[in-house]
């Protein structure tokens, strides 16, 4: 076992890609002589040349497009879109056309595109770069959705994503290219739309994904300090969802709480919320409660911006109200 | 097809004519149609631009692709879509070109390359530069062909598609349908610089006006294009000047423009243009038109009862396509 970073795990992922199938390429801005916005991409291009590494211009709508009708082609593409809060200049390629096309088509015509992008908050980017619309994409049928939050997910998940005949896009939290942990060779992880169980435990199912996952594990370690035993399930694929696991998780341990990074209001939480109470409501011993971002374009300064976001102190508290009251006294929270 | 060199004989003109009043007729049946509810949503009529559609399919080869907008009925017609399979997709039905869940504005062919049938205005513009590009980037000698109205002009994605194909010299021909509206809006009101063709080049390519109401002028400026692109000279652009004669959409009642400016282009005509020449230079007789008309109307006619006796697919495949299955190889 040797321990990696995010950035080492995606890039190497995206080299493997690169190794394995000549239909693969990589296009975005400025993945190639810049080295990836986030380095994630830094130093492809002397290996791989400007054939498979492309630099585009910043026209995200067009080179999504143009990865759409690669795939339609033959290729393989990654497209990688510097940030979330761009991509929405590409929606009209994603859901129009990336999204339709096979049904429209009545299954002629088939996208097998992945799309990366940055996103997420803590880097003190203010309200353009800072956001986490998995939730818009997750709305939509026809794509998938990836967020991957471990190591082993960020190494492997890419290549199950290109492996799929579909439009894949996954996301990276732009404040876990720095962690790291231990990468065991070859590992065996779960079908890419599988929810995983984290942790286990018998008092509390936090369910999450992506860049609050070591968040909500943290919490729940610091909670079974205080004696109880908390699951956490981690989503990884928020379409299609997993709402199995969810469910079966919530029928072990009666009481649900979801971390999520996105607004609250009509969000991912949201649908979570309400997939549980339409299959689990007579499992639950409490309220459903959600640990969400404050609803407002994510400010500039570090303390308002930390102030915006699921901290893990936040998930601990909202956990213990929970699991040491009946009915909680204060059921509006963040 | 594929040929770059123009054949005028006589068999060809006729070729070319049937082609225009196959388009023409069958969305004439399609208004009657729509009328008595056998079609249904948008319905975005041909008629005047048939030229186009046919002069441009000349150029390009079964292996090349095509990409069009939600008027795309005469590509799909002159791309090699069976009228059968058009027709029953307009009605809706399973054995349509896109098994019903596309319509009118969604006509698919993957055999024949033809990819959509696009709702969104330039949507398509960006999915033929990718096409192309897969075709560069795998050594195939082939030409993305993207039609599109004057109205895409204006949207962003025509200028970051110019850009793309130029900028990696792909291998595509942009055919601009110059209608002169925007749905109701004229061209002057849409438009800074209304001489579309600059635009593209602007961008470095080649690129040309031509007469769109004569279906000679559109073969043969396609075939030079296309010949030009598959020697490597990257993208060229046609701005194709023409008109359509009926309204935006069956729903439109026309009044950003006069009765009178119709009917003067009525007369300019592509199909009338290329009978009147025909007949006056003694290569078409009254009997041959008839007999090609009573073709079109036999095929018009078979393709309305098939589609009309077709079966509708069952509600509970409706999650059929919505994602691929296999894994591709």
């Amino acid at each position: 076992m040797s321990e990696v970073t995010f950035r080492e795990a995606f890039k190497a992922a995206i080299v493997e890609a690169l190794n394995d199938d000549p239909r693969v390429f990589l296009m975005g801005e400025d993945v190639g002589h810049y080295g990836g916005c986030y380095a994630v991409s830094k130093g492809l291009i002397d290996q791989f040349g400007t054939q498979r590494i492309i630099d585009t211009p910043l026209s995200e709508s067009g080179f999504v497009g143009a990865g759409i009708g690669a795939a339609m082609g033959g290729m393989l593409p990654i497209v990688e879109v510097m940030t979330v809060n761009f991509s929405l200049l590409a929606l009209d390629q994603i859901i129009n056309n990336a999204a339709t096309l096979r049904h429209m088509s009545a299954g002629q015509i088939a996208v097998p595109l992945v799309i990366r992008m940055a996103c997420g908050a803590g880097k003190q980017l203010a309200a353009q770069h800072s956001h986490s619309f998995e939730g818009f994409y997750a709305h939509v049928p026809g794509l998938k959705v990836l967020y991957p939050g471990t190591i082993a997910d960020a190494r492997y998940m890419l290549k199950m994503a290109l492996a799929d005949p579909n439009p894949v896009i996954i996301f990276e939290h732009v404040m876990l290219y720095n962690q790291s942990a231990e990468l065991a060779e070859n590992n065996d992880i779960a079908p890419m739309e599988k929810a995983v169980i984290r942790k286990t435990g018998s008092d509390l199912s936090i369910i999450t994904w992506g860049g609050c996952l070591y968040k909500a594990v943290a919490a729940a370690e610091q909670l079974q300090e205080q004696g109880f035993s908390i699951e956490v399930v981690d989503l990884r694929c928020l379409r299609p969802l997993d709402r199995e696991t969810i469910i079966d998780s919530v029928q072990r341990t009666h009481k649900a709480l979801i971390v999520d990074e996105s607004w609250k209001s009509v969000g991912m939480s949201a649908e979570i919320s309400a997939t549980i109470a339409e299959q689990a409501f007579w499992y639950l011993d409490a309220p459903i409660r959600r640990v969400c971002s404050i609803e407002v374009p994510f400010p500039y300064a570090g303390h308002l911006e930390q102030a915006c976001i699921p901290q893990i102190e936040q998930i601990v508290a909202v956990a213990l109200e929970m699991l040491t009251t009946a009915i909680p006294s204060e059921q509006v929270t963040l | 097809m594929g040929n770059d060199k123009i054949h005028l004989n006589r068999q060809h003109l006729h070729y070319l004519l049937k082609q225009m009043l196959r388009i023409r007729r069958f969305e004439e049946r399609c208004v009657t149609l729509y009328s008595e509810e056998k079609i249904r949503g948008f319905l975005h009529l041909y008629n005047g631009e048939e030229a186009i559609a046919v002069g441009v399919m000349q150029a390009l080869n079964q292996d090349d692709a095509v990409l069009a907008t939600y008027r795309e009925h005469g590509h799909a017609l002159a791309r090699g879509l069976s009228m059968t399979s058009i027709m029953a997709e307009m009605f809706g039905k399973q054995s349509g070109c896109s098994g019903g869940r596309g319509g009118s504005m969604h006509l698919f062919d993957d055999k024949l390359r033809f990819f959509g049938g696009n709702a969104i205005v330039a949507g398509a513009l960006p999915l033929a530069v990718g096409l192309a590009l897969a075709d560069k980037m795998q050594q195939r000698q082939l030409v993305t062909c993207c039609i599109f109205g004057e109205g895409a002009v204006a949207e962003g994605e025509f200028h970051e598609s110019l850009n793309l194909a130029k900028l990696w010299q792909l291998p595509i021909l942009f055919i601009c349908e110059n209608n002169l509206y925007a749905m109701g809006t004229a061209l002057e009101i849409e438009e800074s610089n209304q001489k579309i063709h600059l635009k593209a080049a602007s961008y470095g390519m080649t690129s040309q006006v031509i007469n769109g109401m004569n279906v000679i002028d559109v073969e043969a400026a396609a075939k030079l294009a296309c010949s030009a692109i598959r020697q490597g000279d990257g993208p060229h652009f046609i701005e194709c000047r023409t008109y359509r004669f009926r309204g935006h959409s069956m729903f439109d009642t026309q009044l950003y423009r006069q009765n009178s400016e119709i009917e003067a282009w009525k007369l300019k005509g592509p199909i009338v243009q290329l009978t009147h020449w025909l007949t006056e230079n003694k290569q078409l007789t009254n009997t041959e038109l008839q007999a090609i008309e009573q073709d079109v109307d036999a095929e018009i006619e078979e393709a309305v009862q098939t589609a009309d006796k077709a079966s509708v697919e069952p509600v509970a495949d409706i999650f059929k396509h919505l994602y691929a299955e296999a894994p591709h190889e």
